[in-house]
């Protein structure tokens, strides 16, 4: 059952009028991915890895939807030289909402590992990025999607688990 | 006839339709061939014509057609299942299948040996995938436009290559370009 965090993070997707959104599951997301699929405002089309679901909202961008990816962290390595020559290189516009893993509340060691590198790699592609660590933080996702929308770039949205906290 | 032939004798069905064509000598190709606003070059990011060209069939309801590149669609083979799942009946992938990795100094690929993409793409499920020899290549993608339904070419050519230039338009200009054609009724 999707919860209040949950909902009110596609509350604010449909209220920015995004329409396309493609995942890859995390299990701090389920509650997002099941919302996902009881809004049709939103045309919700799983991928299998996080590059293909960038190309998957290129293409939905220039199809005149307004796109975001749900993904994990873990997978920041494999969307690189897509963020870098496909949603950078064409100015795609491209809230990443990615469940920050390995955080303060991890249950995993092994999640840890990424999570050192996480916003080193954002940082370093010059992506703006916000780490949601209270459920009070979800107050600034309506102004962040705007931001991305505005500047045509992609941001990421890290939300970790103590962000989830009481939700998952 | 190798992918340049292959191309050249596609320009007349392609005109005027959405086009998202693969990285490297492909786009390069195809813009020394037909450069139109409504054809989307990739510069960059192998794998992903497919997968860009299934997201914007989905979005919007003019046909739609991904011209990709065995080599590609094997770096990105899941997008096989993706588009099987998820059918748009205005898109066409298009895989010209030359058995080798052209923009690269034509090596062998293994959908060149003993690997079939369009077995590939029947058992993730696509149910219209038609294999063909390069010279039915234009009949057969003006018969999937024409046909309604999703549907998946593999055509298999000979491996080369011919001297093109690089494509010097900058990629937000393709991009404009490229979505003023989808909102002004290209491919209608």
């Amino acid at each position: 059952m999707a919860g209040p965090l949950s909902q009110k993070v596609v509350d604010d997707l449909t209220a920015n009028r995004i329409g396309f959104v493609t995942s890859v599951p995390c299990k701090q997301l389920a509650g997002v991915i099941e919302a996902l699929d009881t809004r049709p405002e939103i045309l919700h089309v799983p991928c299998n890895k996080e590059d293909e679901g960038m190309g998957l909202c290129a293409g939905a961008y220039m199809g005149g939807k307004r796109p975001a990816i749900v993904m994990q962290n873990t997978a920041l390595g494999v969307t690189i030289n897509t963020l870098a020559t496909l949603i950078q290189f064409y100015q795609i516009p491209l809230p990443m909402l990615i469940s920050y893993r390995g955080e303060v509340g991890e249950k995993v060691a092994c999640q840890v590992e990424m999570a050192l590198h996480t916003k080193a790699l954002l940082n370093q592609l010059l992506i703006p990025t916000y780490h949601f660590s209270k459920a009070e933080q979800i107050e600034e996702l309506d102004a962040i999607l705007k931001h991305t929308e505005m500047c045509k770039k992609p941001t990421a949205i890290l939300m970790d688990a103590r962000f989830w906290k009481g939700e998952t | 006839m190798n992918r340049y032939e292959v191309l050249k004798s596609i320009v007349p069905i392609i005109d005027g339709h959405l086009v998202v064509c693969n990285i490297g000598l492909p786009s390069q190709e195809l813009h020394m061939l037909h450069d139109q606003p409504s054809t989307f070059y990739m510069l960059g990011t192998m794998g992903l014509a497919s997968s860009i060209g299934l997201g914007l069939a989905l979005a919007q309801p003019k046909p739609v057609i991904a011209i990709d590149g065995d080599g590609s669609v094997l770096t990105n083979l899941a997008t096989l299942s993706t588009i099987a799942n998820n059918p748009a009946a205005n898109f066409v992938l298009l895989i010209i299948d030359n058995g080798s990795y052209g923009s690269t100094g034509d090596q062998p690929t293994y959908a060149g040996r003993k690997t079939s993409l369009a077995a590939v793409a029947r058992a993730c499920g696509c149910e219209n995938v038609i294999e063909c020899q390069a010279v039915d290549t234009a009949a057969a993608l003006k018969d999937a436009l024409g046909s309604g339904r999703m549907s998946v070419i593999v055509s298999k050519c000979q491996s080369g290559n011919v001297a093109v230039p690089v494509i010097e338009i900058p990629p937000v200009v393709i991009r404009d370009r490229f979505m003023k054609e989808v909102a002004a009724g290209a491919g209608a």
